[in-house]
């Protein structure tokens, strides 16, 4: 049982937490450290980063992936930027506005002192990637250049044409790359994490399966990071990698851990539409777009003609119209919801009318193709491939998908969870970007967490582990090994008739609708009456080939939806009693005459913490509530007109 | 639309591996030929046969994961692109559609189309990066690097690290990938002061891990989805030779 949760931060004023902090952290000696061992699953901006500077540091890392190469990791395909409070365009920008903001654009659900220090290493996070050979947009000048993003009035992003994610992942992969050539880091790619082990309540290491062989192996360690992403997924469409999954996090909320938030999805505005039954994944139009493109769908209900046939007057810029001061640039959260108003008013333009127009004619016009091909050649040329569509003479067609996932397993301060040694990094932790996410911050969260915040934090935990390590012998680790196997044994035991993807799809549509964009009570106990249906039939109906000893795609892909039929249930239950809505999380119930979220400060400033208790109807799980402490700023009405 | 499939089907590495006949019926254009194998696979596990093993992640260009030779060209026919990019309106009704795993010797193999490139991380692993501990570096702006030297340095840094080149090349070489690493690095001031040994150490474990040499045919760069030119292995070839030269000098 789990008693009031500590939430750790340091006392003092909000600027001098985080350096008063480093001034009287532990320290592990340089001696010590080799004798120390870190185990990180998850090789993308937070655990790449965090992995190759702990080796850096002289730990003794093992870095995990599922992927074939650590290059690989979904932060590759971040588009837009990284946001810093570097203020190079003398536009006003400090570290307090880059905290306001991202304070404010989470609607005031995320902790100061967390987003406070992430603010505050922005910068450094730019000065290091720079020095590993970032190529990040410059001006002629030699110096770096900057755009604005979705849902700021400042220009701090900094971005490498429309691949950022790429090049920042790149930089942190030849960083770890370095570390492992060095002996410092040891790779284990096509490696999945498929339980954490506890001993004496502390993580101390994992339970893999190598996905080339089939192979489950023990590892043990002093320190468990879990930096294995978010759990949009779910879903089963959205812009996330198809190997993305909940699984690691999941594993780690069923020996113990607290899940956070997990009804805070981010819905990214500007995505391809859905085209067809037969897609597997959306694909996202980076929000940059929205610097220049401008967002319209016909005044007119069903208004088929084609775009250039409709007269200006004819035409509803929502956004311009809804949000003056900050037009196409409004967040995530309010451009999705607005785009899902239009359309089921039925204004919404392309096949079944799911999609709203974004617009370049103007910019064109203005800057020319020349300029606008420049800054966004390769989003155009993706959209042409996918659409088969020439956004440079009609305009782009768009919708809302899934695309980020703000909670995630509950950490204090040291981004440590509930359980003793076990770390949650980037997007898998649910600290800092409060109940929605601004353009540029994710890239940013997961290199402060992995290159700064976690070598200050962890040494804190470790200093008191030296010599304490089990072996793979204890019987923790036999314990949860069989787990696993049996597990494993009893999803290919099922040899039913119905694919994996075909449960996925079927969970996706159900959250979609009824977990998605827009949330109601009914809908969403309606959600918990049918997941665990669906779950039944997985175990019953569910047919995967093949063995557990060889390369079998459809069990990893078993394992994972086993584990999304029972995380679904969890986020139904955070969004029901979240009866209020907030950034992403909008509750039909609960908004203002104008359409806007309604927060409900008095019952809902907190973050919800929740325990495994079992599944299910058989034991809920129990709610944990970290009340969220404004000291610095003023909990204010998000608006953006 | 419907199409026939030959998918090259291997168990293992020791096995012996040939390709297998599938029908692809009843699918949309605007399916991607990822999606199409998914629809095949679907079926395959439904009519209780195991599916096609093959890799992809992002879906959208950028990972690198997925590794299809499709009628004999790396990624299919819709260059610039990977091979998840490729859409089936691309291809003709009823057309026949061979798929292989990429081939090069040091890519080993492991299923059906999936084959292990874990050899290009140890060629980056041998110098294909800047030592800057984290925490050590100057500010940002401090070091000005002109705007023409950056755009270079991101053509070549837009490398996905899928294998094609290697793939498509008749020598299995990986020059077009170890150029671009050591291009987008040489054309950078943070890149200097180590670009000697980066290239010496960086062409000595191509040549270990069995890629092949250049003899100029680019199909590496007629096959690469990030464009990565491939003058860069000409920027390679002196990069090396300079090297060489400071080396043999005591440089």
């Amino acid at each position: 049982m789990i008693g009031t949760l500590e939430s750790r931060i340091p006392s003092g004023p909000l600027d001098k937490k985080w350096s008063s902090y480093k001034d009287h952290a532990r320290l592990v000696s340089p001696a010590n450290r080799r004798k120390l061992d870190v185990i990180v699953v998850g090789s993308g901006l937070a655990g790449g980063s965090a992995a190759a500077t702990l080796g850096e540091q002289g730990y003794n890392v093992k870095c995990f992936c599922f992927q074939d190469s650590p290059r690989r990791a979904h932060s590759i395909a971040a588009q837009g930027g990284i946001n810093a409070a570097k203020n190079y365009q003398n536009d006003g920008d400090s570290v307090f506005r880059l905290f306001y903001d991202t304070i404010k654009g989470g609607d005031f659900r995320s902790r100061e002192a967390n987003v406070y220090r992430l603010a505050e290493v922005s910068n450094s996070i730019i000065d290091q990637c720079v020095e590993q050979g970032v190529p990040f947009a410059r001006e002629y000048g030699g110096l770096l250049a900057n755009r604005s993003f979705g849902g700021a009035q400042v220009s701090r992003t900094f971005y490498a044409r429309g691949q950022t994610g790429q090049q920042l992942l790149l930089g942190c992969y030849q960083a770890l790359c370095r570390q492992i050539a060095a002996g410092t880091v040891k790779m284990f790619p096509h490696t999945e994490m498929l339980d954490v082990v506890l001993v004496d309540g502390h993580a101390k290491g994992i339970i893999t399966r190598n996905l080339e062989t089939g192979d489950i192996h023990a590892h043990a360690s002093d320190a468990v990071v879990l930096a294995t992403g978010g759990y949009g997924n779910v879903f089963y469409l959205s812009t996330n990698a198809r190997g993305s999954n909940v699984t690691a996090t999941y594993r780690a909320y069923r020996k113990g851990a607290l899940f956070a938030n997990p009804c805070y999805t981010q819905i990214h505005p500007t995505c391809i539409p859905v085209s067809g039954q037969h897609q597997s994944k959306l694909t996202l139009m980076s929000e940059s777009l929205r610097n220049d493109g401008r967002v319209w769908v016909p005044n007119k209900q069903g208004d088929t003609r084609s775009p250039e046939q409709i007269p200006e007057e004819e035409r509803d810029y929502y956004l311009e119209r809804k949000y003056p001061s900050f037009g196409n640039l409004a967040p995530r959260d309010i451009s999705s919801r607005s785009a899902k108003e239009a359309c089921d008013d039925g204004r919404g333009v392309g096949p079944g009318g799911r999609g709203v127009f974004l617009d370049f004619a103007d910019a064109i016009n203005r800057l020319g193709e020349t300029t606008i091909r420049e800054r966004y050649g390769n989003l155009f040329d993706i959209y042409e491939k996918i659409t088969g569509e020439d956004a440079y003479n009609r305009p782009m067609r768009i919708y809302p998908a899934v695309h980020y996932t703000m909670g995630g397993l509950w950490v204090d301060y040291n981004l440590m969870s509930n359980v003793p040694g076990l770390h949650v990094i980037g997007e898998a932790n649910f600290s800092d970007h409060g109940a929605n996410r601004l353009g540029a911050s994710a890239l940013m969260q997961g290199l402060a967490d992995g290159y700064f915040v976690l070598p200050y934090t962890l040494p804190t935990y470790l200093a008191g582990q030296i010599g304490k390590r089990p072996t793979v012998d204890h019987p923790e680790f036999h314990k949860a090994e069989t787990g696993v196997r049996e597990r494993i044994s009893k999803m290919i035991g099922v040899n039913g008739t119905r694919s994996v993807d075909s449960f996925h799809r079927e969970l996706g549509l159900l959250l979609w609708d009824k977990c998605g964009m827009a949330r109601n009570a009914a809908g969403l106990r309606e959600a918990l009456r049918k997941i665990p249906e669906i779950r039944g039939r997985f175990w019953r109906e569910v047919r995967v080939p093949g063995s557990g000893e060889e390369f079998n795609q459809s069990l990893e892909r078993a394992g994972r939806v086993a584990d999304y039929l029972e995380f679904a249930e969890l986020m139904c239950t955070d969004a029901l009693e979240r009866d209020e809505s907030c950034g992403g999380h909008f509750r039909e119930e609960h908004q203002t005459p104008d359409g806007e979220a309604l927060r409900d400060d008095v019952n809902f400033a907190s973050a919800f913490a929740w325990e495994f208790q079992g599944n299910g109807t058989i034991a809920p799980p129990k709610l944990h509530r970290e009340p969220l402490e404004f000291e610095t700023l003023e909990l204010a009405q998000r608006s953006y007109k | 639309m419907n199409f026939k499939l030959r998918v090259w089907r291997q168990k293992t590495g020791a096995a012996k591996g040939k390709l297998a006949d599938y029908p692809a019926n009843d699918v949309s254009p605007d399916t991607s030929f990822l999606e199409m194998l998914d629809l095949v696979n679907d079926r395959l596990i439904e009519g209780g046969e195991e599916p096609i093993a093959f890799e992809s992640d992002c879906r959208e260009g950028i990972c690198g994961t997925c590794c299809l030779t499709i009628n004999g060209e790396a990624h299919g026919p819709d260059h610039p692109g990977a091979a998840c990019q490729l859409y089936m309106r691309r291809f003709k009704e009823g057309e026949t559609i061979t798929v292989e795993p990429f081939r090069a010797k040091p890519f080993r193999f492991v299923k059906d189309l999936v084959v292990n490139r874990s050899a290009l991380d140890r060629i980056v692993q041998a110098g294909g990066f800047v030592s800057a501990r984290s925490g050590s570096a100057p500010e940002a702006n401090s070091i000005p690097v002109p705007k023409q030297n950056a755009d270079r340095a991101m053509e070549a840094a837009a490398c996905i690290g899928c294998g094609a080149c290697a793939a498509a090349c008749p020598n299995a070489s990986a020059m077009l990938f170890t150029s671009a690493k050591v291009s987008h690095l040489a054309l950078l001031p943070q890149g200097d002061p180590e670009r000697t040994n980066r290239v010496l150490n960086m062409v000595s474990v191509m040549d270990e891990e069995g890629f092949g040499n250049c003899t100029n045919t680019y199909e590496c760069e007629a096959v690469c989805p990030a464009e990565i030119s491939a003058s860069f292995i000409a920027k390679l070839n002196r990069e090396y030779a300079v090297a060489t030269l400071r080396k043999k000098l005591g440089g």
